[in-house]
């Protein structure tokens, strides 16, 4: 034991910092990939259950090997690069698609010290890191060389960017009511029980941040850019085996970052919902904010295949409609509301 | 200080291949690719100077929004690359005497002589809790005001000329009101109706 730490010691201390990062973020990553793999399981029992189905329920007890048997399955599939497509660009896609859902990581706050980045514009970074996402999508379906990918890539552009605004248009609200651009400081802002999170004096902007983070991933109901009935798959109808896993993969590493943001965002992160409170307070107050994270999380997270098991597909033109024509006069108008409401220190919330 | 060095020079080699890619590649679309690596470089030049604000932003608005918006529009386009590079020979005289005389001014303008250290001392670094935006926001807000303001009303009226202009009636659209559709009601769509069933 000596030997490895007067060994780890005889390195230079960019080395260790650049290793200990390195962990960290391996840290990080590995159990966000756990979890995406048994989402997709959670997709498939969630949804056969409202269905009522059973779902998968062969590999391992009750399934629970399965998304373990599609990894390893989708990794031995031979990948297939059609004529004429652009071979680099249609390889870097599925990696432009997942780099940026996994890199907004790094500013995210799990509990009060628990942060690999602790920057001062850690709003504006996941903000410029989620809007590079959608290039993936647009690369893919025009390297792909075919018409339904790249019907596919033309809807979700103009999807993505209409309800990019509004998202972020919704975080500007949040950060206006908490002050700093900073998630920590936007989670200590809410202190003070589940009444003062921000859910409930933005409660507009809450409902317009979920429903355009459900638009942002190209999930049911706004899935048109995969659009299985119209086009095929959509932007990723070319891809086979590991590439088209590496798809899935971002899609529900975004789901999962979407559900997190809106539970920092909205519902105090790893805030208790008692804090602050007579006889429940001090009665949660063993537990570990990480807990309170993941529960909100986990909300959300099973919010997303509810929607999908539930609502049918909207129409393109309706989408559009609700994007530039409701959800973004709603957040400019509560955006002014919540900026009077701190000019003039509203009680309850602002004073 | 080497590091920082060594970032910068890679960052500056990138922007400035990726920018001669972008005039010099055959594929509009690849251009438009280049000329976002470029962006993105750019603003990894910007965090290393500290100006970390405006190098996200510069990533969430020309990368995030403009180029996509960009990309649409070139990848919908049915482009001749034919008659884009007619007259390239014929042209390219003229083009090198202007990318030689703007190069020259550019170097007589930033050049080290007008902006050297000897000029402007180097700024002092700032302390990590340093926040930029708060800077620029109140330098925005009260210095700037009216400049701010009334940029930002010249970008509004462009808007909605924008769209004035491009906005036109097709007499033979047939066009559905989407609130009629909303508060449409079972009864006026369905008709239950109960049959007897038949018999034999």
């Amino acid at each position: 034991m000596e030997l490895f730490i007067s060994l780890w010691e005889a390195f230079p201390s960019d080395i260790q910092y650049l290793v200990w990062t390195l962990l960290k973020i391996v840290a990080i990553i590995a159990p966000v990939m756990l979890v995406v793999a048994y989402y997709t399981y959670a997709e498939r029992k969630v949804i056969s259950y409202i269905q009522v189905r059973i779902g998968p329920n062969r590999v391992g007890p009750k399934g629970w090997l399965q998304p373990i048997a599609d990894a390893v399955k989708l990794m031995f599939k031979e990948i297939i690069i059609p004529t004429n497509a652009n071979k680099l660009l249609f390889l870097i896609a599925p990696v432009i698609t997942l780099g940026p859902a996994l890199a907004a990581w790094a500013v995210f706050p799990f509990d009060e010290k628990l942060v690999l980045a602790d920057i001062n514009a850690g709003l504006l970074y996941i903000l410029a890191l989620t809007s590079m996402g959608v290039y993936g999508v647009i690369i893919a379906g025009w390297a792909s060389n075919s018409k339904y990918a790249f019907l596919g890539a033309m809807r979700s552009a103009a999807q993505i960017v209409a309800y990019e605004i509004a998202m972020g248009f919704a975080l500007v609200g949040v950060l206006v009511a908490a002050g700093s651009l900073n998630l920590g400081e936007i989670i200590k802002a809410q202190e003070g029980g589940l009444f003062a999170w921000f859910w409930l004096p933005l409660l507009p902007l809450f409902g317009v941040y979920v429903i355009s983070g459900v638009a942002e991933t190209n999930r049911a109901p706004f899935d048109v850019a995969e659009g299985e009935s119209e086009i095929v798959a959509g932007f990723h109808v070319e891809y086979s085996g590991m590439l088209f896993a590496v798809f899935f993969l971002a899609e529900y590493a975004n789901m999962i970052l979407i559900a997190a943001l809106t539970a920092v965002m909205f519902l105090g992160g790893w805030l208790s919902p008692f804090q602050g409170w007579p006889v429940l307070g001090p009665l949660f107050d063993w537990v570990p904010g990480f807990f309170w994270l993941v529960i909100k999380t986990a909300f959300f997270m099973f919010l997303f295949l509810w929607l999908r098991a539930t609502f049918p597909r909207y129409r393109y033109d309706q989408i559009m409609r609700l994007g530039w024509k409701v959800l973004i006069p709603i957040t400019i108008v509560w955006i002014a509301v919540v900026g009077l409401a701190v000019v003039y220190q509203l009680p309850w919330w602002f004073d | 200080m080497t590091l920082e060095k060594l970032i910068f020079y890679v960052l500056a080699a990138v922007v400035i291949l990726s920018a001669t890619m972008v005039v010099s590649r055959r594929n509009p679309v690849h251009s438009a690719l280049f000329l976002i690596l470029a962006f993105v470089a750019c603003s990894g030049i910007w965090l290393l100077a500290e100006a970390e604000f405006l190098a996200i932003v510069l990533v969430l608005v020309y990368v995030g929004a403009v180029m996509v918006l960009f990309l649409f529009v070139l990848m919908m386009l049915d482009i001749d690359i034919a008659v884009l590079r007619a007259g390239f020979i014929k042209l390219l005289p003229l083009g090198i005497i202007m990318a030689i005389a703007m190069a020259a001014e550019l170097i007589l303008i930033v050049g080290p002589e007008n902006f050297g250290l000897q000029e402007y001392a180097a700024p002092a670094r700032h302390a990590a809790d340093y926040s930029n935006t708060e800077e620029i926001g109140s330098v925005l807000y009260t210095v700037y005001m009216y400049p701010f303001e009334i940029a930002a009303v010249i970008l509004l009226v462009a808007i909605i000329a924008a769209i004035g202009l491009t906005m036109r009636k097709r007499p033979g659209a047939k066009y559905l009101d989407p609130a009629s559709q909303v508060v449409v009601k079972r009864d006026e769509r369905v008709r239950l109706v109960s049959m007897d069933a038949e018999k034999g």
